[in-house]
């Protein structure tokens, strides 16, 4: 017995590295071979940028337990500040793998930074107050970037904030050879793609072990106990604020990696893209592949953006039945009736 | 004069996010959930009423009488397929149920209308104008201010007063010490989700009648507002949710008037947020000290 | 002998009887707790009044009194978890004011609860390893990177673990989820918990509860072996006065959040403010 359980998490830690990577290398043969439509191969970059998404707000739901209805606002943060990034250093970093790592690492830290400013009051509060507070943020996050006019030229970056709305690209006063790279209301406008399928493979990889670790490490597990029981976490002499700081500082960072991955993957993007319901979206993910389960948790991802594509045969029905199902696995996974009804057909079989 | 009529306009929208808010601050009192679907609701009381005026061609009155109707039997409907069956599962998961029910919403009026905006016809017409022709004030933005406030009234004398609104206070409080003493908790929060949805339709109708475009999504954004109006004011409080709506509709206007309308809804969750940090429980909110 | 509350003159530190809770072998030292005319108000009310205690280095004292009496609410006050509106509390010499239930704890006070508030969705090691948190050296970056430092740290801190578990036989059961233990055993390893938290006073609530006579005794030997191994203080709140006459050094009885008895057993079973409070007043027919 003793150990067991150890050994038991850290072989299911191992074993989903092995079948991501597995995944991967079957959906990369089956792209190379032909055998993926067009509309199937653009969905891979966005769902490993999903997955990404919701692994990093699984560690705020799950393993910290504060409910997140903003993080679509980390991710928006995550990728205009990529995409600024990219389309700034296009001449003097022409790799483009090379230069969407700097992209991924500073837009992850862009958003890390607003998750700390952001945590400050948001931390303070608790449950439902505090859900509505980061839904608040994602969305004046959103109204924001909506209003930013960003450009680039020889002598560097220009930025305008455009609140009246009435102003345009034209106000950058950009030189000649400059570029306008966000333009208010109509997003980023132009980027040049550079997400491929294999930086999200590795990104999954990295968010994985990121989340893995750091729940198998003092701090994780002093969010976990935290997440558990405050009072006595606090007289464990846990200093219970800087901890869910950090677990929500890493968690917006991530969410920011994925968002950098999204964004460079379409030539315009827009910040409403990165709505309440997107942020539902990812937390819908979490949910269903269970609090705090990591494997459930991409799984959902997956499934869930892939099933409405796969829908795409009922055209008009199929957010409809996207939703009917919704609804009955929540039910069936979560009533104590069907559970034991369930359960017990399971073993008349056995 | 121009102030004033920005006053009476946010006063108007505050009214119709308050009577939101009140739907989504009892159902929060008495099933601890988020129901985010109520914000859909709204959005079918006001095609019925549109229904019911354009293609029925049938009186004004009548199109609010069979929203009401209609969007109180949703309400039950719904309580009672979907969130009934999750009475012991956790908060998360009755969220994302009624998330689920919010898109099963919007995409059956997809489905029925079209995702096509329709042009509204306001339920009530007409402006009066005061003080020489200087301030000019819609009849409807004044019956909505009235309607808002009776209904408030009467809701709080009816959770107050009667036999009814004290189960559901003793619901709210402890369900299991409810139902020992005898009250039928199920049916309890069936009424409070009837009450809710008739609420929500009188909004639908109000909302369209100010507003007069009308689309699948027209339900959303005032619903996540009303939603943040009931936390302003303290979620779970009936006055707070009046004051809460009131203020967030000021704000909302005044913001648009005097700042920017690009930033009137960021400047409505700024002030919010502010609140929250101040008074961690809402304006009217009741502290909860865990007992250690 | 009667020892009145209103005998005690207010703002008189040392308790009185002055010896009884603070045992002679530890008159020479300092005393690890020393709380003066400690008081909370809630509104009107105040649930602690005039509240004082010295507890000796090594002393097991108990704090008693009937339901309501503000047992847990001294408790609450002593780490922290409601501020103290008046008086103050010295640990080990250095005034906690304006510290928090963290730093109270990082102080030397280590405590449990009498609803029992453990970390149920982790495992019972992992359960003792947060009490260990403040003794891990690594930082969060060398815990996801998994450096030298990271394997180092948690093998000795799983080695302490354990060796703190077998004070009550638990290392068989580290991998268990602490939600899914017997009740006992839950009590037993939030004691644990505290323990590794490396106090010098530890507060046990109602540790006894809900236990029968065996293992009653079987906790006073424990508690009794825990005070002389770790060389700590110990103040617990009981109802079982078997529990709390057979091993408290001084005993300490609040009613309605005063203090209405100080002393040693024998002087709190005989004296007539502890019987009245306990039984009612004793009227004559």
């Amino acid at each position: 017995m003793k150990g067991r359980n150890n050994i038991i998490s850290r072989q299911k830690d191992n074993l989903t590295y092995v079948a991501v990577t597995a995944a991967f290398v079957i959906l990369m043969i089956l792209q190379n071979g032909g055998i993926l439509k067009r509309a199937h191969t653009a969905l891979l970059v966005p769902v490993c940028a999903y997955i990404a998404a919701a692994l990093a707000l699984n560690l705020c739901v799950g393993i910290l337990g504060e409910l997140s209805l903003g993080h679509a606002g980390f991710m928006s943060i995550g990728a205009f500040t990529g995409i600024v990034v990219s389309e700034s250093l296009i001449n003097a970093v022409p790799n483009t793998a090379l230069r969407l790592l700097i992209a991924v690492v500073i837009g992850a830290v862009f958003a890390s930074f607003f998750g700390f400013l952001i945590g400050i009051p948001v931390l303070r509060l608790k449950g439902d107050y505090l859900a509505i507070v980061t839904l608040a943020f994602g969305e004046i996050i959103k109204d924001l970037i909506t209003c930013l006019i960003v450009g680039v030229d020889k002598n560097g970056l220009h930025i305008v904030f455009n609140a009246s709305g009435a102003k345009t690209a034209a106000d950058l006063h950009l030189a000649e050879g400059g570029k306008a790279i966000i333009q208010g209301a109509q997003g980023a406008v132009g980027t040049t793609t550079i997400s491929s399928f294999t930086a999200g493979f590795i990104l999954i990889l990295v968010v994985l072990f990121v989340v893995q670790h750091f729940v198998k490490s003092c701090t994780g597990r002093a969010v976990m106990a935290i997440r558990d029981n405050r009072i006595a976490a606090e007289s464990c002499g846990l200093n219970v604020t800087t901890y869910k700081m950090i677990a929500f500082v890493i968690s917006a960072g991530l969410a920011g990696a994925a968002g950098v991955l999204y964004g460079l993957n379409y030539s315009s993007i827009v910040a409403t893209k990165f709505n309440f319901n997107t942020s539902i979206l990812i937390l819908v993910y979490v949910v269903l592949g269970g609090l705090g389960n990591i494997q459930g948790t991409i799984i959902a991802a997956t499934i869930l953006y892939v099933l409405p594509e796969l829908l795409r045969a009922f055209s008009d029905y199929r957010m409809l039945v996207y939703a009917i199902v919704l609804i009955l696995v929540m039910i069936i996974t979560n009533n104590k009736k069907v559970i034991l009804f369930l359960t017990g057909l399971g073993k008349k079989k056995d | 004069m121009e102030f004033l009529s920005y006053l009476i306009s946010g006063l108007s929208l505050g009214s119709v996010y308050a009577l939101i808010a009140l739907g989504y601050t009892m159902v929060y009192g008495i099933a601890k959930m988020l129901n985010f679907a109520h914000g859909d609701v709204i959005m079918i009381g006001g095609y019925v009423s549109f229904i019911v005026m354009n293609s029925l061609h049938l009186p004004s009155w009548l199109a609010v009488i069979l929203a009401i109707i209609v969007c109180t039997v949703l309400g039950v409907v719904i309580e009672g397929l979907a969130y009934k069956p999750l009475r012991e599962a956790t908060s998360l998961a009755v969220l994302i149920t009624a998330i689920g029910v919010s898109y099963f919403l919007q995409n059956s009026a997809q489905l029925i209308w079209g995702a096509n905006p329709v042009s509204y016809t306001p339920v009530i017409s007409g402006t009066l104008t005061f003080a020489g022709g200087a301030l000019k004030v819609s009849v409807s933005s004044i019956v909505t201010v009235l309607v808002c406030v009776a209904i408030m009234i009467a809701l709080q004398t009816f959770v107050n007063k009667s036999k009814m609104g004290k189960a559901m206070r003793a619901c709210s409080e402890d369900k299991g010490a409810a139902q020992l003493m005898g009250i039928n908790v199920n049916q309890t929060i069936s009424v409070t989700f009837a009450i809710g949805s008739a609420l929500a339709a009188v909004a639908g109708v109000l909302l369209c009648s100010a507003y007069p475009t009308l689309m699948p999504t027209t339900g959303s954004m005032p619903g996540i507002k009303a939603f943040t109006a009931a936390v302003f004011g303290g979620i779970g409080s009936i006055p707070g949710a009046f004051i809460g709506g009131l203020l967030l509709g000021i704000i909302e206007s005044m913001a648009k008037a005097y700042i920017s309308t690009q930033l009137a809804n960021s400047i409505v969750f700024a002030v919010l947020i502010i609140v929250l940090l101040v008074r961690p429980v809402g304006i009217m909110g009741k502290k909860i000290s865990e007992k250690v | 002998m009667a020892y009145k509350s209103d005998k005690i003159k207010k703002g008189n530190m040392v308790p009185f009887p002055s010896r009884s809770l603070v045992p002679e072998r530890d008159l020479d030292k300092e005393p690890v707790l020393e709380c003066r005319r400690l008081g909370i108000q809630f509104g009107g009310l105040k649930a602690v009044d005039d509240f004082n205690l010295i507890i000796g280095k090594t002393e097991i004292a108990g704090l008693i009194g009937p339901n309501g009496a503000g047992k847990t609410t001294v408790f609450n006050l002593l780490t922290k978890v409601y501020q103290p509106t008046e008086g103050t509390i010295m640990l080990n010499g250095m005034d906690t004011g304006g510290k928090t239930t963290a730093q109270i704890n990082q102080m030397g006070i280590a405590r449990t609860f009498q609803n029992i508030r453990l970390f149920d969705r982790l495992t019972v090691e992992e359960n003792v390893k947060i009490g260990l948190q403040n003794q891990m050296k690594y930082t969060t970056a060398e815990g996801i990177l998994r450096l030298p430092r990271y394997w180092k740290n948690e093998k000795k801190m799983h080695e302490r673990a354990l060796e703190l578990l077998s004070i009550f036989g638990m290392e068989n059961q580290a991998e268990w989820k602490a939600g899914s233990l017997p009740y006992g055993a839950q009590r037993r390893l939030e004691i644990i918990r505290a323990l590794a938290t490396n106090p010098s006073l530890l507060l046990l609530d109602e540790p006894a509860a809900g236990m029968n006579p065996n293992e009653t005794m079987e906790l006073m030997e424990t508690i009794a072996r825990i005070r002389d191994e770790f060389q700590i203080a110990i103040l617990l709140i009981e109802h079982d006065m078997n529990l709390v006459m057979g091993i408290c050094e001084g005993i300490c009885v609040l009613n309605f959040g005063k203090v209405i008895a100080k002393g040693t057993a024998e002087e709190i079973q005989n004296n007539p403010a502890v019987i009245e409070a306990y039984l009612g007043k004793n009227r004559e027919v």
